[in-house]
């Protein structure tokens, strides 16, 4: 079981609380997370990644135990902690400051 | 009895009024999609409880929302715009080629007998149509593939196709409006398009007079009398009575020739309404007066609509898609304003409320008139 926690927008279009639970299979990692996060929510394709080349979108940042691991290849493992579920996924959207 | 329900996207959510056919007790329901900028909100003529809604962002792209009973409940559908084929580049503010790349929807138009048909315009410039109620979007590539294509210029708030109008008795010809490429017509389904530009003139581009490139903010038609066309241009309001073949200006004797919306009046083909801007850099009214200008002579000769409109201190701007007029008698006009006011006149023009004072900057407005 993975945790996955959603910034408040798509918390609300997608009709979830703040962290969702999924069951993903083989190996823990962001593209195997979000791919089973968009089956089980299809209303969030497009808004993490874009929908056709899977790539993240600009303004979105992933969080894994304190790092940052948006830049990690899509198929690079996950932490252990994560993929054990003790942590989670943050999907973060960019804050402006001023 | 009759009402009317106004549709209005803001830069954070939609916003659903509804009145009776007296139009002077107003119930406003929203924000629906909090936070999220609401480019159009746009009912279906097919079946008035069909709406259509582009729900946009910078950090998580495009949503598109549809509503099956009047906008009270929402369900999402397709949001994914494929160009057709290889879609190649068009010019960057810099004149350099950039690749076509889909930002948002900034218009629906629905068919007007299929609840389930609508286009969509888009950033970058281009048409969508969708047969599936929204599920899935093709596009009328015909447009964006036409010859002068490659040399389309984005505006200051980017290279949107934002007006779509159909011929009411020319189910083949479609009109839509391209900032800053200019006008186009189909008269073959969307297979093929021609820029309908002759008669433009934009001291701004280096060829004032080109085929494209002219910054026009949208355009407006008669269901009556669809030949007659009625453009705000980035400056200059403009006539055709051919279509688009051809334009002449009819600025007239309006305080200022900028702006951005115009529409027309509902039974009287020649009443035209625009809101003059006092520039393209201030983008607010001329002298700080809210003022809707109403031509009934099809342009030239305009007279100041003010009764119930801010007269002094007043600095917001009219949206392109931000007015819209009900099909009644005296029709209803209605707008929406930077300054987050939607207005409504139920007579015509002549004297004006405000519907709600405090939404968000306003986007767009809609209104559908309902049985």
């Amino acid at each position: 079981m993975i945790r996955v926690v959603l910034p408040p927008h798509l918390q609300i279009l997608a009709r979830v609380d703040r962290e969702i639970r999924l069951e993903v299979e083989g190996p823990a990692t962001t593209a195997s997370v979000l791919d089973a996060l968009e089956i089980q929510h299809p209303t969030l394709r497009g808004t993490i990644r874009d929908a056709a080349s899977r790539e993240r979108r600009p303004f979105i940042r992933y969080f894994a135990c304190g790092q940052d691991v948006s830049h990690q290849p899509p198929e690079a493992a996950l932490p252990a902690a994560v993929a054990s579920g003790e942590e989670p996924l943050l999907v973060v959207g960019a804050l402006a400051g001023g | 009895m009759t009402k009317v329900r106004v549709l209005v996207g803001t830069r954070k959510g939609a916003f659903v009024l509804t009145a009776d056919g007296k139009r002077d007790t107003w119930d406003i329901a929203g924000p629906h999609f909090g936070g999220w900028e609401i480019f159009h909100v746009r009912g279906s003529p097919a079946d008035p409880d069909r709406v259509y809604a582009s729900q946009c962002s910078d950090w998580f792209g495009q949503v598109i929302q549809r509503s099956s009973d009047g906008g009270s409940t929402w369900e999402t559908v397709g949001n994914e715009f494929a160009y057709d084929g290889v879609p190649g580049t068009h010019q960057w503010y810099d004149g350099k080629p950039h690749p076509w790349e889909f930002k948002r929807v900034w218009h629906f138009e629905p068919s007007r007998t299929d609840p389930d048909i609508v286009y969509a315009g888009v950033e970058d410039a281009a048409l969508f149509r969708s047969s599936d109620g929204g599920q899935t979007w093709q596009e009328v590539s015909g447009l964006r593939k036409h010859n002068t294509g490659s040399a389309w210029q984005p505006g200051a708030g980017g290279m949107c196709l934002h007006t779509i109008l159909f011929d009411p008795t020319n189910d083949q010809r479609v009109f839509v409006a391209i900032s800053a490429a200019g006008a186009f017509r189909t008269d073959d389904g969307g297979a093929s398009w021609k820029p309908i530009n002759r008669g433009l003139v934009s001291q701004y581009i280096p060829d004032p007079t080109a085929e494209v490139g002219h910054c026009v903010h949208r355009i407006a038609l008669h269901r009556e009398r669809p030949n007659v066309l009625f453009m705000q241009k980035h400056w200059d309001v403009m006539r055709s009575d051919d279509a688009g073949d051809s334009w002449t200006e009819v600025s007239g004797d309006l305080p200022s020739d900028f702006g951005f919306v115009i529409d027309v009046h509902a039974h009287e083909p020649d009443t035209v309404y625009v809101v003059p801007i006092k520039s393209d850099s201030e983008h607010y009214p001329p002298d700080g007066k809210l003022r809707v200008y109403r031509s009934r002579s099809g342009g030239n000769e305009w007279e100041a609509l003010t009764h119930g409109l801010p007269q002094r201190d007043c600095y917001v701007n009219v949206l392109r898609d931000a007015m819209a007029i009900d099909a009644l008698d005296p029709c209803g006009v209605y707008f929406g304003t930077t300054g987050g006011q939607v207005y409504a006149s139920s007579d015509a023009g002549d004297s004006w409320t405000p519907i709600v004072r405090d939404l968000p900057a306003v986007l767009s407005v809609e209104v559908q008139t309902l049985p």
